[in-house]
């Protein structure tokens, strides 16, 4: 195994095993700490694939604004000991729900290990080199301009939205 | 380089965890994580089809996918607070009717 393959294993698993923490966990806080641990699991899979600009975003705001975000409101609402919890899950429930699971899981790793037939897709490609930030930036604002500037429209409609659900009822004055 | 199939099936794993955690849990905020968890899975696979092809396109995405889960997380988060100010809990199966 060449060093490559080994790092893949090391942060797949890393990954893997953080993701069914989340899962798994009973207290929220627990879940989104494992959470980060993937995320971060993922930037060196991304580092890996030569994506370094994706990687670093991935820290950056994943990892960063997104799991912050996710610990502040956990700890805001503090919530008592049944909700903290969870209740149960119908044992009917989980059944269906891993069943379906590992279903999906099948149909994936099928179209994964398939992904090559039918497509135009030659495997025989030579392995490109890494794609450089300033090809993204690049092609972010050349090709992919006005999709990048609907970007920031959806921003402001998420902080006029965010603004508006959490806003104090006005106290009547009279 | 290793081949593209790895990175899709462990693609395809993180996103069925993603899938067993929305069907399976029952607080709010947890299922939100597993829509993040789902989200970065696609996200791999984006990253990995786009280097097998050798083109910059799938991190373009990927840098919009990012975008829009950071909205969605915000707005979500949000109506989860809401929700619990309402309600007092934010397990799914109690907040089952549309009338505040």
């Amino acid at each position: 195994m060449n060093p490559e393959q080994i790092l893949f294993f090391v942060f797949g698993l890393l990954a893997l095993v953080g993701a069914i923490s989340v899962i798994s966990f009973r207290h929220p806080i627990y879940s989104a700490l494992a959470l980060i641990v993937t995320f971060f699991a993922q930037a060196g899979l991304f580092v890996l694939l030569g994506a370094h600009f994706v990687a670093a975003a991935q820290v950056i705001v994943y990892a960063g604004a997104i799991m912050v975000l996710f610990l502040f409101v956990i700890m805001l609402l503090n919530l008592g000991r049944r909700d903290r919890e969870g209740a149960p899950t119908g044992a009917k429930l989980k059944g269906i729900g891993i069943v379906l699971g590992i279903l999906f899981a099948a149909e994936g790793i099928y179209i994964a290990v398939n992904a090559r037939n039918g497509t135009a897709v030659a495997s025989a490609q030579p392995a490109p080199e890494a794609v450089t930030t300033y090809g993204i930036g690049e092609l972010l604002f050349s090709k992919y301009l006005l999709p990048f500037e609907v970007t920031s429209l959806i921003l402001l409609a998420a902080l006029i939205g965010v603004i508006v659900l959490v806003k104090r009822e006005k106290p009547t004055d009279n | 380089m290793l081949e593209l199939e790895y990175y899709l099936i462990l693609s395809a794993l993180l996103f069925t965890t993603g899938v067993i955690g929305v069907l399976v849990r029952r607080n709010a905020i947890i299922i939100f994580m597993c829509i993040e968890l789902m989200l970065n899975a696609a996200n791999l696979a984006f990253v990995a089809i786009s280097r097998s092809l050798g083109q910059t396109e799938g991190q373009v995405f990927v840098f919009f996918v990012m975008t829009v889960a950071a909205a969605e997380v915000a707005i979500g988060l949000a109506i989860i607070v809401s929700v619990f100010k309402h309600r007092q809990t934010i397990n799914v199966d109690e907040v089952n009717s549309l009338k505040g």
